[in-house]
């Protein structure tokens, strides 16, 4: 960030400060707005503007312009003076622009995390998930090597939504194997708010909200970047390039496309089949920005194909008994490209309308249409239907309006905001398997409003709260024997519309009316202190799979049932966080609490024998759980140089109701990283990190006997689904150095070496650490050209 | 006003666009599920007799179990022909699904187990490969005994393991498309 600070003049009398606003070509800025310690102003015709009874001593200025660089400084008033700013064009890249400023925060009394471009592009190869691991408070649950998610102080899927672009991304997410399907090389920037605190985005965030911004450029010149990652293991690369105008008589656009090619991912001792990815992606937009509104359209297309590791498809207990007793998975083949089943193919389309009004220079209505297409299909290994058949065929529609009004009064900033989508999805009936989800057709309106309240620049209050309404109807076919063994009748027989022989046919509808709420403030004090405490309430209704599960799910070797009685969970989240700022060292410890009333999650509750043989059930249940951890971050700068940086996340997670463990919780993991960075020599950087992932001991016992066949005889074995692997310490070391190749444009050359000892590990939070060891030792090399 | 006025409009758009979408009502067949394996017939011909081992599960991956008959005992020091046939009995009339596995041999493989003392299985057929598939099979029976007969349909088994293609399924790995269990007496 840069300013020009012109002209600092003092003279006559006592406590009034004034001066003129003017842009980069001398000329008046009327209306710019002026804050200074509590008071504010705006600037009249000839950029002029005055304020008294300003006290002595160091005082905060914050002056701003619709789409100028705000300036925020302080300055130690001592006396009556004349202090003229000088605003530049928001020349640079939005996401660049770190400025302590409302505006650029979607809670005010949240201590949020953001990932800039630079640590986005270091993961041009990788998901989204990956990238979040950068945040502390973040890890990733997988399900193999190429499909993740980011968990949010211990929680993912459904109460983790995730907003690109101003819109939540509707692509199945209530899947635990189903990625976010999104390009990563098309974010900006990335903002994780732990908690629900985000209301303007919906009240459903139990456990975290991601917004993602799209890269956007205002500069007044065409430049682009184009970014090539070559990586060993996987054998393949990622090229992404993306062109940006700014300002061309008002008009800007930006176009940005990747591509990803990777064969077989290898472990420290043996390749793992089938597990390749492709991906062709595309984003654009062009926006007009006029003097009172601005206008834009946006669209954007991620394309994946992704391969399940071959060992991973099991078709019965014993199987699965086999691959955790083997520890080895049972197909190894050699390294190959091609993609065969199991695998995903993903397609997700997203256009958007977007209309900014100023109504003035404090008043801005936004109005927004957004439309995405999301078809997933599942292909699965079949005997005697071929390959090119899915297993699973979901398109899922959804169109969104959003109307949302912002206020700037002196003081107080008032958000107000209606939103309401319609959402289709269709299961296809000729995949010749029944669906795991129905077809259903679902609505949702929404109305919130926030008020922020600036007693002091110290201190300020946030208070919202968020009305959501919901309506789902699904149509699905149940067998009579799976109606009859979840008891609805008599409570469910209304929806019972037809009588197909050994099916019902039902069409089930719910209505949901929830009330969410946020109240925080932010408080600085002493010496660079900085306190944040936010209290939230959200509430999340049963997602497709909660309530309408019922069948066999072949990756977990498990029968998985929904319960048309699960009833949403509500979340009660305090957190606070802690920052202070030394010289040389900067810490931020961040302890949180969220008590959750009917926390859904899979339990155990038996068996059922099927023809395939003896499965284990698990149903969606509901309890009482009670989170609780901490997430601390500290930087030391060591010398000029060298600099440290620690990451630590710990959360427990606990069924308070039956006083268990609850499954599936991050163990505490502690991330140490030492930077050396030397300008001089081409901007030299050198990274060394230690992953180090602790054994979850804080976990539920789910194992089961199962009856196995022994010499001919059937024996009972002890099926050991529960135990965590052991804890794992990984290094890692990536380097960059800068170079001007000509006038305008420089190259960045990077290298990195993931996991350099090649150590074999399994983690807890990765789906298939029943069949294979993790990912291997991985060499990247980038090379990025700015031009 | 302005405000209002648009938010209106767009509310109006919406309810439009759901009341259009909402409007498919016409009845939606179920899925005609293809390749679930409901019923696993063993037919064992020996000695004069013919036994037929049946395990039906006609909800498929529903809640209830299978059905298991045994047609009768077996003898003592007999030779039996066997074979084993699989079908889709949720359809009308029922898939065969026995071609298909034979088509796909290659990629699939039947394992019979059971006590040593209730006799030996030899496997009688060859996929294109020359590898067994066990879709026939016979079976030599010792002497007087009881125990179980797990019959499994391995899909994507590796053939070439050790043992495997002699019917150890030990090394096979693989996925299981079918496993049943028959109660045998052998007097």
């Amino acid at each position: 960030m840069f300013f020009c600070l012109l002209c600092f003049a003092s003279n006559y009398g006592q406590n009034t400060i004034s001066g003129k606003i003017v842009d980069e070509n001398e000329k008046p800025l009327e209306k710019s707005h002026i804050h200074i310690s509590s008071k504010s102003t705006v600037s009249n015709r000839n950029g002029v503007y005055s304020i008294n009874d300003i006290p002595y001593g160091p005082t905060k200025f914050l002056i701003s312009y619709v789409g100028y660089q705000s300036i925020d400084t302080i300055i130690t008033v001592t006396q009556n003076q004349v202090i003229n700013f000088k605003l530049r064009q928001k020349a640079e890249r939005l996401n660049e622009i770190v400025i302590k400023h409302k505006d650029n925060y979607y809670n005010n009394t949240v201590s949020e995390q953001k990932i800039k471009e630079a640590a986005i592009e270091k993961y041009s190869s990788q998901s989204l998930a990956n990238v979040l691991k950068e945040v502390s408070g973040v890890s990733i649950l997988k399900s193999g090597s190429t499909i993740a998610k980011p968990v949010i102080n211990g929680l993912h899927s459904s109460r983790v939504p995730i907003y690109n672009n101003n819109v939540k991304r509707e692509d199945q997410q209530w899947g635990v194997e189903h990625a976010p399907n999104f390009d990563i090389n098309s974010a900006g920037k990335i903002t994780v708010l732990k908690g629900a605190s985000g209301l303007q985005y919906g009240g459903d965030a139990i456990g975290g909200i991601v917004v993602i911004e799209p890269i956007s450029i205002k500069k007044d010149t065409l430049f682009g970047k184009a970014l090539t990652t070559l990586e060993s293991n996987g054998r393949g690369g990622t090229i992404s390039t993306s062109l940006h105008k700014g300002n061309f008589c008002d008009w800007s656009w930006n176009v940005q496309g990747s591509f990803k090619y990777y064969g077989d991912r290898q472990s420290p001792s043996y390749n793992l089949s089938n597990t390749g990815n492709r991906e062709a992606n595309f984003s654009g937009d062009i926006k007009y920005i006029g003097k009172k509104y601005d206008f834009s359209v946006f669209y954007s297309l991620y394309n994946a194909t992704i391969g399940i590791l071959s060992a991973s498809h099991i078709g019965n207990v014993n199987d699965l008994y086999n691959s955790i007793n083997n520890s080895i998975p049972y197909i190894v083949n050699d390294f190959d490209y091609s993609i065969k089943n199991p695998k995903q193919k993903v397609m997700h389309h997203l256009a958007k309308l977007n209309y900014n009004f100023n109504l003035n220079d404090n008043e801005v209505l936004g109005l927004q249409y957004s439309f995405q297409f999301n078809n997933r299909k599942e292909f699965d290994l079949r005997t005697g239907i071929q390959d090119s058949k899915p297993a699973l065929d979901l398109n899922l529609i959804t169109h969104t309006f959003n109307a949302d009004y912002k206020l700037v009064n002196g003081d107080w900033d008032y958000k107000l905001g209606v939103s309401s989508s319609f959402q289709n999805n269709t299961a296809s009936p000729n995949t010749g398997v029944r669906p795991l989800i129905p077809t259903y057709d679902k609505v949702d309106a929404a109305v919130y409003g926030i008020v922020d309240y600036h007693f002091s620049s110290d201190f300020s209050v946030e208070v919202g709260a968020r009305y959501d309404f919901s309506s789902i109807q699904a149509t699905k076919f149940y067998l009579k024997s799976r109606w009859d063994e979840r008891n609805y009748s008599p409570d469910y027989n209304d929806f019972i519309i037809g009588d197909f022989g050994n099916q019902w046919l039902t069409k089930p509808q719910f209505l949901f009316h929830n009330l969410s709420a946020s109240l925080g403030m932010q408080y600085s004090f002493g010496s660079d202190y900085d306190l944040y405490f936010n209290i939230s309430r959200a509430v999340r209704n049963p997602n497709p799979s909660e309530f309408f599960s019922d069948g066999l799910h072949h990756s977990s070797g498990m029968i998985e049932l929904g319960d048309l009685r699960i009833v949403s969970e509500k979340s009660n989240k305090i957190s606070t966080s802690l920052q202070k700022k030394w010289n040389n060292f900067a810490v931020n410890i961040g302890p949180f609490l969220n008590y959750i009333e009917d926390y859904i999650f899979l339990k155990p509750v038996g068996f059922e024998t099927t023809i395939r043989g003896a499965f284990p059930v698990w149903e969606f249940n509901q309890t009482n759980a009670v989170l609780t951890g901490v997430d601390f971050n500290s930087q030391w700068k060591i010398t000029k140089y060298f600099q440290h940086k620690l990451m630590i996340s710990f959360v427990n997670g606990a069924d308070i109701t039956n006083n268990e463990s609850l499954i599936d919780m991050p163990p505490l993991n502690i991330n140490n990283r030492i930077q050396f960075n030397k300008k001089e020599w081409s901007n030299l950087k050198l990274e060394l990190q230690s992953e180090i992932v602790f054994r979850q001991n804080q976990f539920p016992n789910n194992n089961f006997i199962s009856n196995i066949v022994v010499d001919g005889n059937l024996v009972p074995v002890e099926i050991d689904i529960s135990s965590p692997p052991q804890a794992y310490n990984l290094l890692h070391f990536s380097s960059d150095v800068n170079f001007k190749t000509s006038k305008n444009s420089f190259t960045t050359v990077g290298l990195s070496v993931f996991n350099i000892f090649n150590t074999k590990y399994r983690d807890y939070l990765n789906r298939q650490r029943f069949y294979a060891d993790d990912l291997g030792r991985n060499i990247q090399i980038q090379v990025k050209i700015n031009f | 006003m302005k405000t209002f006025k648009l938010t209106n409009k767009l509310f109006l758009s919406l309810f439009a666009v759901a009341l259009i979408s909402c409007s498919d009502d016409d009845t939606p067949a179920p899925v005609n599920e293809e390749e679930v394996i409901t019923t696993v017939r063993t037919t064992l011909v020996g000695g004069g007799q013919t036994i037929t081992l049946l395990s039906r599960d006609l909800d498929g991956d529903g809640p209830n179990s299978p059905v298991v008959t045994v047609s009768g005992n077996l003898t003592a020091g007999t030779t039996y022909t066997g074979s084993v046939e699989f079908f889709n009995e949720t359809v009308n009339p029922a898939d065969n699904i026995t071609t298909e596995v034979e088509e796909e041999g290659v990629d699939h493989q039947i394992f019979y187990q059971a006590p040593a003392s209730i006799g030996t299985f030899t496997y009688t057929d060859t996929d294109a490969n020359g590898k067994p598939i066990g879709l026939d099979f016979t079976l030599v029976t010792a002497s007087a005994a009881t125990g179980n007969l797990t019959v499994t349909l391995r899909h994507l088994p590796n053939k070439s393991a050790s043992g495997v293609s002699t019917g150890n399924i030990a090394n096979a790995g693989g996925a299981t498309d079918a496993q049943v269990t028959y109660p045998l007496v052998v007097n």
